[in-house]
């Protein structure tokens, strides 16, 4: 097991170059830079090209690409992610800023997913072709084919209209006052909470479905062993192996890409700030946060990989 | 009725219509307001953008200021020049400086501070970037005889030298800083504004709070201020309803308004004024057949501005039919003299028909196709480009739209790329060397994008630039508008942008302007109960 991990961990610095040297080269490619979209955007007649030449220089524009390259890929060896060629802060600390509300949401929005899409997909996968399990499922559709930005302006609309309240505009993280921090982000986890949920309900009935067809079940039952017994400690075991790994993924994916719900709710998170950074042509800024997104998901995919051993004993690693 | 007895009526009336006169102003609150975008760096020297203005602009002060209370935006009032005086030829302008002023840091504000702030914005030192440089290119020298008067020496007269003195981008800072470090205003906030900076939570606030010093005794009214940083406009629109804020001082759309004017009545007040930006259509000279003027005069009689208007007004931030001055302003065109400039004309069919003959002489034939270059921006570039590529249907060319990522769209205006295409002119007072500037020749002006050389139309605008008589200056910003817009058609106009502020009712002191650039220092504004 060990080896293993250490070869997994090994695997993922080339991972990490790849990712590194693409971005790097998709970022230069795409018109514009960050001095074009600082001074040409608002429509001033007066920015002249030394203008435009001095920024270039100061944020190290005029450098040839392997030596911008190079620059860049010294400063991660050393953890130093530079500076936002925007707004001139560190890339660290925009990123903390940012990440403490990313994870918190992404954490709300996976408890309130799990704790419904689990209990819920193996009630309608018991309870097949009863009313129950249409109810479930058309539930779950219904989850997969609102968009959480959608629900969100209606949850917005809805707050504004019958009790004339939005939620605070301002982020305040949990530890200074719970009821503020609660009252800002318990509608976008449920927004997006619903719609990780029906992905999680759908895929948790598929699979319970398919291992409650297994004979060892059928010898279970027909041993007489009770039913919850077999639910939980046979079937559930087997059948949550897919669903940990959507969950995991959808985890991922929250941290920075829940661009549009995080405008509608108005949330200082990463995805905005990822679009921010794209828009501004913020190359350092958004290097740094596509690294962060492709460490999150090799981060997650490898404790999904161990979990997986030990939640199925028959799986081993070499 | 008794004389006294008719001026107590007149009173009493007064005050009835104008509810606001009867209240004084209310000392305390906090004012808060979102902003669409968020400042890139703290100078304002360096910047260019209205989301540095509106968290940013309440902890400075400049040398001159917009009159608070004047709609047109355009009045000059003193700030932290008390009086100025102007020398026989037009050339020295000589400002006294208040004293009594002081910095956050408790240091006196003189006039070397004011000299070292116009250093730096007109001549500054290698390595520091002035984005408003060029807008100065008269001024000779800045001098500091004493430590209340600053003199401004001009290579000639200028009838709006005065005008760009109102920039509220020109931030007085501290001179001993600048002096050692040219760039720390890029990273701090030290003023001499009616605030004081409190915290910058990145993407998402700044807080300002009460300057107990300010030198304009009475003044601020408000306890402070916070600024959240809200983009999505919905979520902005949100936040006045849900009266989580008072005010955006951008602007919203025309739905904005009536919807919320629906849901909160009496709650909210709006305020209403053309607006000084402006979408236009860049002719690329350069590309055939648009190298012929014919061909342009076509492109521009082709559009029903005043049935646009109409139209359009409902739906997208735009309205008045203008030229190349804010209507209203001192030196726009009255509507009946614009109305001559081909493309204005009231008789749509014969301005139509015009447009086809002129095609056909210049030997364009019907169902021409060309490109039309539109920024990636919904309001109101998506509307207004609709509706000109139908209007340009109407006299037998057929445009294909293709649309442009907005960080991108300057990038190809400035290469080139287009054949006709939108562009934009936002400015931060009215003046007319300001927005005339875009339409004088490429070889003087890089953000010209219709790529043309117009020897006549430069010397018309270095004359009314020069013209210290504003009679003269209109009539030769008449002769300039005709040329360019009518006769030559370099650019077309679409229509004047139309700022609307629905704000809360609560909210008084503040005054419209066509700028959202200008009026943002807060001193004046205050909260009733």
């Amino acid at each position: 097991m060990g080896y293993y991990i250490f070869k997994r961990l090994l695997a993922m610095i080339p991972t990490m170059l790849g990712v590194a040297v693409l971005i790097f080269i998709l970022l230069r490619v795409i018109p514009g830079d960050v001095v074009e979209a600082r001074y040409l955007t608002q429509g001033s007649a007066y920015v002249s090209q030394d203008l435009m030449n001095i920024e270039r220089k100061k944020l190290g524009l005029d450098q040839p690409l392997w030596k911008q390259f190079t620059g860049w890929m010294a400063g991660l060896a050393r953890l130093d992610f530079g500076l936002s060629m925007w707004t001139g802060s560190p890339i660290t600390e925009e990123i903390r800023l940012r990440f403490v509300l990313s994870l918190q949401l992404a954490l709300m929005a996976s408890t309130i997913a799990t704790s419904l899409a689990i209990p819920l997909g193996i009630l309608a996968a018991f309870k097949q072709d009863t009313w129950v399990d249409y109810s479930i499922r058309v539930f779950s559709i219904a989850g997969l084919a609102t968009p959480s930005f959608w629900l969100g302006s209606l949850m917005i609309l809805g707050m504004l209209i019958i009790f004339k309240w939005v939620p605070p505009m301002v982020f305040t993280p949990l530890w200074v006052n719970p009821w503020d921090n609660l009252a800002q982000l318990i509608w976008p986890a449920l927004a997006v909470g619903y719609r990780y949920c029906a992905v999680g309900t759908r895929m948790m009935r598929s699979t319970m479905l398919e291992v409650l067809r297994e004979d060892y079940i059928r010898t279970a039952r027909a041993k007489g062993l009770w039913m919850k017994l077999i639910l939980t400690r046979h079937a559930l075991k087997n059948a949550i192996l897919p669903v940990l790994t959507v969950i995991s993924t959808e985890f991922a994916f929250l941290l920075g890409g829940l661009v549009v719900t995080e405008q509608v709710f108005n949330l200082n998170g990463l995805g905005l700030l990822f679009v921010e950074g794209i828009s501004h042509r913020d190359y350092t800024m958004i290097q740094a946060l596509v690294l962060l997104v492709a460490t999150t998901f090799l981060a997650v995919n490898f404790v999904v990989d161990i979990a997986y051993g030990w939640i199925d004993p028959r799986i081993r690693y070499r | 009725m008794t004389r006294f007895a008719r001026l107590l009526a007149v009173a009493a009336g007064a005050l009835l219509a104008f509810p606001t006169l009867a209240q004084s102003p209310r000392y305390g609150g906090e004012l808060v307001f979102p902003v669409p975008s968020e400042p890139p760096s703290y100078d304002g020297h360096r910047e260019e953008t209205f989301g540095l203005i509106h968290p940013l602009a309440p902890f400075y002060n400049t040398l001159l200021r917009v009159d608070p209370n004047d709609r047109s935006g355009t009045k000059p009032y003193p700030s932290l020049a008390e009086s100025w005086t102007v020398s026989p030829d037009g050339k020295t302008y000589t400002f006294k400086i208040r004293t009594g002023v002081k910095f956050h840091d408790g240091s006196e504000m003189t006039s070397k501070d004011v000299k070292a702030s116009y250093d730096k914005i007109i001549f500054p030192p290698p390595g520091v970037g002035s984005t408003r440089k060029g807008q100065y290119a008269v001024v000779e020298s800045v001098e500091a005889p004493d430590a209340t008067t600053v003199v401004f020496k001009l290579k000639h007269p200028s009838g709006s030298f005065i005008a760009s003195l109102l920039s509220p981008y020109n931030w007085i800072y501290k001179a001993d800083i600048i002096a050692k470090d040219p760039h720390w205003y890029e990273t701090h906030i030290m003023g001499t504004g009616p605030f004081i900076f409190v915290e910058h939570v990145k993407g998402s606030h700044l807080v300002g709070k009460k300057n107990p010093n300010y030198w304009d005794k009475g003044k601020p009214y408000l306890d402070g201020f916070r600024a959240i940083f809200i983009r999505d406009s919905a979520a902005q629109v949100a936040a006045i309803r849900g009266e989580r804020a008072q005010i955006q001082f951008r602007g919203f759309t025309p739905k904005d308004r009536d919807n919320l004017k629906a849901a909160l009545g009496d709650k909210i007040t709006v305020q209403e004024s053309p607006w000084d930006c402006i979408l236009l259509v860049a002719i690329n000279h350069k590309k055939k057949p648009f190298d012929d003027p014919r061909v342009r005069r076509a492109l521009t009689l082709a559009l029903d501005r005043y049935e646009g208007s109409k139209a359009l007004s409902q739906i997208a931030i735009v309205k008045e039919v203008a030229g190349v001055q804010v209507p209203g302003t001192p030196f726009a065109t009255p509507p009946d003299e614009l109305a001559k400039v081909a493309g204005y004309w009231h008789d749509i069919e014969k301005s139509r028909a015009e447009a086809r003959r002129l095609l056909k002489e210049a030997g364009v034939p019907d169902g021409f196709s060309f490109t039309f270059m539109n920024r990636g921006i919904p309001m109101p570039y998506e509307p207004l480009g609709v509706w000109m590529i139908d209007q340009w249907r109407k006299i037998g060319l057929n445009v294909t739209q293709r649309v442009i990522e907005p960080a991108a769209y300057f990038g190809a205006l400035r290469r080139g790329e287009h054949e006709v295409a939108m562009d934009f002119q936002c400015g931060y007072i009215v003046e007319p060397d300001l927005d005339m500037y875009k339409f004088t020749s490429t070889s003087r002006n890089p953000a010209n994008y219709g790529y043309y050389e117009d020897p006549v139309a430069d010397k018309l605008y270095d004359e009314q630039s020069q013209a210290t008589n504003p009679e003269e200056r209109k009539k030769i910003i008449r002769q300039f508008e005709a040329r360019v817009l009518g006769e030559q058609a370099h650019y077309l106009m679409t229509l004047q942008w139309h700022r609307i502020i629905p704000h809360s009712s609560r909210l008084h002191g503040w005054t419209i302007t066509p700028s959202h650039y200008l009026n943002n220092t807060l001193d004046t504004v205050w909260l009733s109960q």
